[in-house]
């Protein structure tokens, strides 16, 4: 079990670093998303499968009856999750505005903090885009 | 069980939510955040002297004792880190009530920049290695916001970069912690010293404990991982360019001191080895690309790199007297480099511009502003007697000592470059007779004045930076006796454990 798990994180991390590496901010938002599983899978296969019964003490008794399972990765990950959660709606957002302002989801056409030094000074605008399109095309 | 532990994380959340409160209020706002940052500022010196006084500090929070439950830990490490965050914070908070608008007030600054806060002190003070997780994300949620908060189009351009890079750090960060934990069965940073010993694939932990340099060395911008930093750091007001400077990047360099001194000591010629490496390329990359920009916040961005590499060179040697050095330079770097965006928002702020090229004659229309860069810029730079002087003579020495000349060596020359950097600015803002008024007006209305809410924090700053230079003893002995604790891991462990 713990094998096949190994293979499938790996798959959804491999795919969500080709995601994230594309330059388009829709593709990095569907990334992170399937990182962010694979490292919950990762920590839950971290704290070891079992077959036992559920961590849970009985009455009148201070610790559990024979082997449970590991209940701190389900809290970790619980935890992890909800922070994920919380940040995934703050990108989600933050993408959305930065469309709405700058006009673009490529971050490779972001040049509004750093422009280029030989380039149109702000580095926004259509002209601006194909001028780099062109030079891409030159360089290739 | 102690609530001096405690409030160095608790307060700035309070002072949050009472912000956050009166979020409508912008002046009772500042009212609030000032007397709060003096509060944090307090309540940081009380666990100071505890510590100085009493050695190590701990607390298991809720009673469950480690390394079951979570432990808050202060060592001579974290105290001396919280407390230039408590300084920080009240220079900031002052500096806003010149420099932030009502706008931005009502939008929610004051309680992102105390979240931000409580988040730095939290991760200065947690002994988990899963809560220290909590707190970067809580401390990064906070920059998120503080560095988009005008909605500028700059903004959002260096703020898309910043989060996403900044994500996939934290992602390497907890898929390290899972699988660290896989190996060891335990969180706490002490029961770990320990249960890392008993590991026995020790390839395994090494490419653990490599996952986790690459997290923090993207957090503390180091090479090759910095690109993010100069692109965002120069976007928002200039206050929030200072705090992020001044802390940020150094919560990095902090969780790198501490994992590398207390829990992956395993193979040190390897590790530390790397981390020697990166600390020297790092130094020289942002040196030189400090250099080849022309905005002053862009040079200070790069700056901050440059320095990074300093303090992980210090963390690299790995002996007594270069962890002191690193501390010192911790402590002189965060003060300064703060210091110096305060600065570059307040010439802003007179001549309307963080262009080099729309500065000037700032030094014959306002000398005390020029003095309090003069202490700042050269302290950077490293020149006697001020601050930054000492830190690169432990650092130097600790190098020769080791027998690394080349890390001394290039300690020399960076130093060098980083006064030609500063020099450039000096020219440029400072001694430069002032542009076209025409020009310089087009940009945020230049008020052509400096705003005693700006003067007073930066030479408050300028003024620790100059007491550090002079006296250097009492701060250096302070980070000796961290380099001491960071160098004999078992005080830790006992502290926390409870010497079983």
């Amino acid at each position: 079990m713990e094998t096949a798990l190994a293979f499938i994180i790996g798959i959804i991390a491999a795919a969500s670093i080709y995601l994230m590496l594309s330059g388009n901010l829709i593709r990095f938002i569907f990334g992170l998303v399937l990182a962010t599983n694979a490292v919950n899978l990762l920590i839950f296969v971290s704290g070891r499968l079992s077959r036992t019964r559920p961590p849970q003490i009985p009455e009148g008794s201070a610790v559990p009856a024979g082997p449970v399972a590991n209940a701190l990765p389900q809290a970790l990950i619980l935890t992890a999750l909800v922070i994920g959660f919380a940040l995934l709606s703050f990108v989600f957002i933050l993408f959305y505005r930065t469309y709405q302002s700058l006009g673009t989801v490529d971050t490779e056409s972001m040049r509004v903090a750093e422009p280029r030094e030989d380039g149109p000074e702000d580095g926004e605008g259509p002209e601006a885009d194909r001028e780099e399109k062109a030079r891409g095309e030159e360089a290739e | 069980m102690s609530p001096v532990l405690v409030l160095p994380i608790v307060l700035p959340f309070a002072v949050a939510a009472a912000t956050l409160w009166f979020r409508d209020d912008p002046r009772r706002q500042n009212r609030m955040a000032i007397l709060g940052s003096l509060l944090h500022l307090a309540a940081c010196s009380l666990l100071f002297i505890r510590v100085v006084r009493g050695g190590m500090q701990t607390m298991q929070v809720g009673g469950w004792e480690a390394p079951f439950g979570i432990t808050l830990a202060a060592d001579h490490l974290s105290v001396v880190m919280i407390m230039v965050t408590a300084v920080l914070g009240l220079a900031v908070t002052i500096y806003s009530r010149a420099e932030i608008d009502e706008e931005l007030l009502r939008s929610g600054y004051h309680p992102l920049l105390y979240i931000l806060l409580g988040g730095v002190c939290g991760a200065f003070l947690t002994g988990d290695l899963f809560n220290l997780y909590v707190w970067f994300e809580v401390m990064l949620m906070a920059s998120f916001g503080l560095l988009v908060l005008g909605r500028e189009k700059r903004q959002f351009d260096g703020g898309v970069k910043y989060v996403m890079i900044n994500l996939f750090a934290t992602l390497l960060f907890i898929a390290g912690v899972g699988l660290l934990y896989g190996m060891t069965g335990t969180l706490n940073l002490a029961d770990l010293h320990l249960a890392v010993q008993e590991v026995d694939n020790q390839a395994l932990l090494a490419a653990v404990a490599a996952i986790f340099m690459t997290a923090f060395g993207i957090k503390a911008g180091l090479f090759p991982l910095f690109f993010w930093l100069p692109a965002s750091y120069h976007t928002p007001p200039a206050a929030v360019s200072a705090i992020l400077a001044g802390l940020l990047t150094k919560v990095g360099v902090y969780a790198l001191i501490r994992l590398f001194s207390l829990v992956f000591i395993f193979d040190v010629a390897y590790t530390h080895g790397l981390l020697l490496v990166a600390g020297v390329i790092t130094m020289f990359t942002g040196v030189l690309g400090a250099a080849a920009n022309n905005e002053f916040r862009r040079i200070l961005s790069v700056h901050i790199i440059s320095q990074v590499g300093y303090m992980v060179l210090g963390l690299a040697l790995f002996t007594p007297l270069a962890l002191a050095g690193a501390v010192f330079y911790l402590l002189h770097n965060m003060i300064v480099k703060a210091n110096l965006f305060l600065i570059s928002g307040l010439s802003a702020r007179i001549s309307g511009s963080f262009e080099l090229k729309k500065l000037g004659g700032l030094y014959r229309d306002h000398r005390y502003v020029a003095l309090l860069f003069f202490i700042s810029a050269f302290s950077l730079a490293g020149f006697p007697p001020l601050s930054g002087f000492w830190a690169k003579l432990l650092l130097v020495r600790a190098g020769l000592e080791t027998g690394a000349y080349w890390a001394a060596a290039a300690a020399v020359v960076v130093g060098l470059l980083t006064t030609y950097s500063m020099t450039k600015i000096w020219g440029e803002a400072f001694w430069k007779p002032s542009p076209e008024r025409s020009e310089s007006s087009e940009g945020k209305d230049p008020t052509g004045k400096p705003d005693m809410w700006m003067l007073l924090p930066i030479s408050g700053l300028a003024g620790l930076t100059l007491i550090i230079g002079l006296v250097p003893g009492p701060f250096l002995e302070v980070a000796e006796r961290a380099a001491h604790e960071l160098t004999h891991p078992q005080i830790y462990v006992n502290a926390v454990l409870g010497g079983k």
